[in-house]
């Protein structure tokens, strides 16, 4: 990992699966950080915890640019972090970047997260 | 991330040095010293760069006004400027350099610009106003022009410098690859984007072996989406290529010379030939050097001036508003700003919106602009099977912002002029994904008004050539749905690709009074689970791609429903062959364990027919406590649940449980769970058979088979039924002249007591009908449909009709799924334990907070 500047290195692209996430962990016990990685090749970074009820978003289902949360299949927008459909909540979104194969996220963003978690 | 480190100029160093004293000492302007005194207010243009860029910004510059400046242009390589992009073509043997060169000798002399060919610019100095080359010459200037382009990106590896190895920029390059596939033999190309396949297709048709390495798992994934990149794939393969998505290179081989290429996997690919087409990175060294503004690329304002106001910079190696460009569209527009700024009124670029096309005869593929949808986004999707198209248009508020499209790109264009104009489509909604000539023919923006405007021999259904007057002709008679139009007229019986106009002209004919067709699949498609299933087999479709494309699939990538469906049917259909798509289960099945409200995970072992021994118990034990498992339970189902264990944790639990003999339990699984048993006549007083012995047969059969939704068995020793045999899924009922089976039982949600099936007198007999009604219920019924349910839609009597009465029938169906069983005993947890899919359970990357400080 590297951390310079603005953005931090978490990773390669490639190391995401396509339709599916990884995780950022921050710390012991502390919040993690879904990245996702879309059919469309958009990635984007969450924090990891449906607004239902704290469902690990990375292990849902990725559809077009959305994941159905794996605990009770809420759909959660990648792009704002908001409940589609019916359902109603917001999760933080992390903004991210990918540069040259490498995923960068915002280490101001992530500050600011781990600062309200 | 800058690939190119400065390299520090060699000759020309000191000379150019001693040069800056010199006019240090005398005080004279740097034109001067070169040739000769300016004329009138003729200026001195220094053009750094004889490429794409840097010629049309000349030619922009003339064409305003010819007298303003005396030009030179230093260009690296040995030519006049040709169009870089016909490389391509040249490569293929498609075009000669003579028909690519843009600017030939005569232009430099009519203009009277001098051309300093293959002598590179080694260094600016910005204080004297002068560049100077790697040979040694000189020039003052008054305006700079730096449009250096872009340096290909060559990956890190060990061996890269190995000759044989090529990148894809320059005439150097082709001349290169020409004279390797002279000699034939085997190719790879590293990098499946855009020139990586216009590289492997020249040498495809230069008659090498071509190999194309890429990182990502679709192709062109900054231009395509996973749909239309699956179908260059296909299209691809067909043409001899082999395509080898998801793969790392780890090093290039060879003893002298290339030889092959070693994939972090550790296989390796043989090649005589390796071409790096990973991507390109703005070439700034020596912009950066003479300490000119630097970000991704030499940084200009909306005129391409850089920090330095004597200096402009235009083309790949500038920076524009934090964008880089890597295509030509771009260049036109800011060598336009540029003249304007520099010559004319200043009008300033603004930035450019690019859409990209693949040069590979017969292949059409068109993208521009965002197509990963997002927020607010609206997909329209059309698939058009038989004639292998894919077109998907993205809306926002009424605005196309993206398209990507492969087979027909006729409409690219129209779409990108829409695009860039922002236009808002409201009106043309509904038919823009037919294209402009449909959208705009004659105001029949109305879907309907369109269809009611075909004659009556208008085909309507090709592959079934159904015209028009024949599907209204149906309709008239009686056909009230599209089933019954289906079954009329066969219109839309096929590929489904006209359901849309078939709709149409029943709402045309009929309004409200149109009958609701069955349920589809999911809002993807317009086909019922039974559809697919049938064409899936039908057409030999092996791919969820392949099936959404050609079954036109409304969305590009489906849906959580229809995703987990489609993936079941596919292993279904083709066991051993298939390649399950993990991205399309739930979490339980793709991480072997049951997810828990926290987060957390529970771990079943399996215990055949509910006996278990010391060890095992000893195991589960030493497991609970090593991992701290805050509760261990007695399930409903006859064995025990470990709670509380964490993702990261499960490879090694399972590795404890491996050890002790057992293997996964699947109760997180669309598939077998647990075969209940009593203890059966070895000890019950009442026992008429072995049902315990049995119930360990039946799931040692049984066990690991993926199925429409979750299915339990149970053997009870006599009619007490003390395993509940008759809420099962498949339930057997010994007596004493042999075994009663019962099938469709339910204990969950609405309890359903079973249907008897038939009474067989042998064990062997017992598991062959268990056998072939699983493969019958894992052939017809629909994804999350248990048996139950399954059977009341199509009643016990087709199933005895398929089972009991049809032996030969039985028969195929237990050795079908026997054959599919061959391939699915093995258990996932092993698998996982030694090492598989070990991303599924660690982290990308984990810091501490401590560490995101440090960093400021
Ligand atoms: C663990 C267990 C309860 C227990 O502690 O005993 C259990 C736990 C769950 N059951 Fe069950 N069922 C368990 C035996 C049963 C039984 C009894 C049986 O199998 O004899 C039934 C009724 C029989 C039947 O299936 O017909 C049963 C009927 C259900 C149903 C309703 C199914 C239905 O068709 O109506 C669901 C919901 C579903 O599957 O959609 C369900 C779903 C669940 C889920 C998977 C809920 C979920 O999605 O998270 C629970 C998983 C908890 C976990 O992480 O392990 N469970 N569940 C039992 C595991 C048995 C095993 O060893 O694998
Ligand atoms: C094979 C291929 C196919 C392509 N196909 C397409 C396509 O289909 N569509 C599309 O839009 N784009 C395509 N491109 C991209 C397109 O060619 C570039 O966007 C365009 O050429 C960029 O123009 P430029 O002037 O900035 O850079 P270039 O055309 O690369 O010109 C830069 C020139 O500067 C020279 N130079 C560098 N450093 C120095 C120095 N120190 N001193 C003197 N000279 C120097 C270089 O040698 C080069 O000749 C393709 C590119 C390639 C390689
Ligand atoms: S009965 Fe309900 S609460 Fe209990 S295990 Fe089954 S699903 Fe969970
Ligand atoms: S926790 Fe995500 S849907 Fe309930």
């Amino acid at each position: 990992m590297m951390m310079t500047g603005d953005w931090i290195d978490v990773g390669a692209l490639g190391e995401i699966p396509l339709r599916g996430a990884r995780t950022i962990k921050m710390g012991a016990g502390g919040e993690e950080i879904a990245i996702f990685h879309t059919s469309g090749g958009k990635v984007y970074a969450l924090v990891n915890r449906c607004p239902h009820k704290q469902g690990p978003l990375s292990q849902g289902i990725v559809h077009g640019d959305a994941v159905a949360c794996p605990l009770h299949n809420w759909r959660i927008s990648l792009a704002t972090g908001e409940a589609l459909g019916e359902d109603e909540g917001c999760v933080p979104t992390i903004p991210v970047r990918v540069d040259a194969g490498r995923v960068l996220i915002s280490r101001i963003a992530m500050l600011t997260t781990l600062a309200a978690a | 991330m800058q690939a190119l480190d400065f390299q520090r100029p060699h000759g020309g160093l000191f000379s150019f040095w001693s040069l800056k004293m010199d006019f240090q000492g005398t005080g004279i302007g740097p034109d001067e010293r070169d040739d000769g005194p300016r004329r009138g207010d003729v200026q001195r243009l220094v053009v750094i760069g004889n490429g794409m860029a840097g010629c049309r910004a000349v030619e922009e510059i003339l064409a305003r006004d010819p007298g303003r400046f005396r030009i030179t242009i230093f260009g690296a390589e040995p030519h006049v400027n040709y169009n870089r992009i016909m490389l391509s073509p040249l490569l293929a043997g498609e075009k000669s350099f003579a028909e690519i060169v843009i600017n030939d000798a005569a232009w430099y002399a009519d203009n009277g610009i001098e051309l300093v060919a293959g002598d590179p610019v080694a260094a600016i100095d910005r204080a004297a106003r002068t560049v100077t080359s790697e040979s040694g010459r000189t020039v003052g200037y008054d305006r700079l022009l730096i449009a250096t382009g872009s340096d290909p990106f060559i990956i890190p590896v060990p061996g890269r410098d190995l000759p044989g190895v090529v990148s894809f920029r320059d005439m150097k390059d082709v001349d290169a690859m020409l004279a390797a596939a002279g000699k034939g033999g085997d190719a790879v190309v590293i990098g499946g984007g855009l020139l990586g396949l216009e590289a492997a297709h020249g040498l495809t048709l230069r008659g090498m072996k071509v190999t194309v390495i890429h990182l990502m798992p679709t192709l062109m994934e900054r231009q395509l989406d996973e749909a239309a990149g699956w179908l260059l794939k296909t299209e691809l393969e067909a043409r001899g290529q082999t395509i080898l998505t998801g793969a790392d290179t780890a090093e290039i081989v060879g003893d002298g010379r290339v030889e092959g290429v070693k994939l972090k996997d550790g296989r390796t690919i043989p090649a005589s030939l390796v071409v790096m087409a990973v991507g390109i990175r703005p070439s700034t060294a020596l912009a950066r050097a003479a300490g000119l503004a630097v970000g991704r690329g030499v940084q200009v304002d909306d005129h391409m001036v850089t920090s330095d106001p004597a200096i402009l910079a235009v083309g790949e190696c500038i920076e524009h508003d934090g964008q880089v460009y890597g295509l030509v569209a771009p260049l036109w527009e800011m060598c336009r700003a540029l003249a304007d700024g520099l010559v004319a009124q200043p009008t300033g670029y603004r930035g450019s919106v690019t859409s990209t096309k693949l040069k590979v005869s017969g292949i059409d593929v068109f993208s521009a602009g965002d197509f990963a949808g997002g927020d607010g986004a609206e997909d329209i999707v059309l698939r058009d099977a038989a004639r292998g198209v894919y077109k998907r248009v993205v809306l926002r508020e009424d605005r196309v912002v993206g398209a990507v499209l492969y087979g027909d790109t006729a409409d690219g264009g129209w779409y990108f002029d829409l695009l860039r104009k922002g236009e808002d489509v409201a009106p043309i909604r509904d038919v823009i994904i037919f294209g402009q000539a449909f959208a705009q023919g004659g105001g029949q923006a109305d879907p309907k008004a369109a269809v009611a405007a075909l004659s009556d021999d208008a085909e309507i259904c090709g592959c079934n050539g159904v015209s028009k007057g024949k599907v209204v002709a149906s309709i008239q008679a009686g056909a009230c749905s599209l089933d019954a139009v289906r079954a009329t007229c066969k219109a839309s019986a096929s590929c489904g690709s006209c359901t849309g106009l078939v709709e149409k002209l029943l709402a045309l004919a009929l309004g409200d009074a149109v009958e609701a067709g069955p349920k589809t699949i999911c809002k993807c498609s317009s086909f019922t689970h039974d559809d697919v299933r049938r064409e899936i087999v039908a057409q030999e479709l092996r791919s969820i791609p392949e099936v959404m494309q050609k079954l036109h699939w409304t969305t590009p990538d489906g849906c959580s429903s229809c995703r987990p469906a489609l993936n079941y049917y596919l292993l279904c259909a083709w066991p051993g062959a298939y390649v399950d798509d993990q991205q399309s289960r739930f979490v339980n099945e793709r991480l072997h364990a049951n997810i828990q409200k926290d987060g957390t995970y529970s771990v079943v072992p399996r215990m055949w027919g509910g006996l278990t021994n010391p060890r095992e118990l000893r195991a589960i034990a030493d497991v609970v406590e090593k991992y701290n498992a805050p509760m261990v339970k007695v399930t409903g189902g006859q064995r025990l649940d470990i709670f509380g264990i964490r993702k990261e944790d499960l490879p090694a639990v399972w590795a404890d449980l491996n050890a002790a003999g057992m293997v996964s339990g699947h109760a997180y699984g669309k598939a077998l769970r647990t075969v209940k048993t009593c203890v059966g006549s070895e000890w019950c007083r009442f026992g008429t058979q072995d049902s315990t012995g049995l119930g360990v047969q039946a799931e040692k059969m049984s066990w690991g088979s993926w199925m429409p939704h979750k299915f339990k068995i149970a053997v009870s020793g006599c009619p007490r039924n003390c395993a509940e045999a008759t809420i099962k899924d498949f339930g057997i009922v010994c007596v004493d002249s042999g075994y009663e089976l019962h099938v469709g039982g339910n204990g969950g949600i609405k309890v359903r007591a079973t249907d008897f099936l038939c009474k067989v007198s042998t064990e062997q007999q017992a598991l062959d009908h268990c056998a072939a009604f699983i493969q019958l219920y894992r052939e017809d019924a629909w994804y999350l449909e248990r048996t139950a349910p399954w059977i009341e839609r199509v009643g016990i009597d087709y199933v005895r009709r398929r089972i009991v009465d049809d032996e030969v029938g039985r028969e195929a169906l237990t050795a079908r799924f026997l054959f599919s069983q061959s391939f699915s005993q093995d258990d996932p947890w092993a698998a996982r334990a030694g090492g598989a899919d070990r991303e599924q359970h660690a982290h990308l990357g984990e810091f501490r907070p401590v560490q995101l400080l440090a960093a400021e």
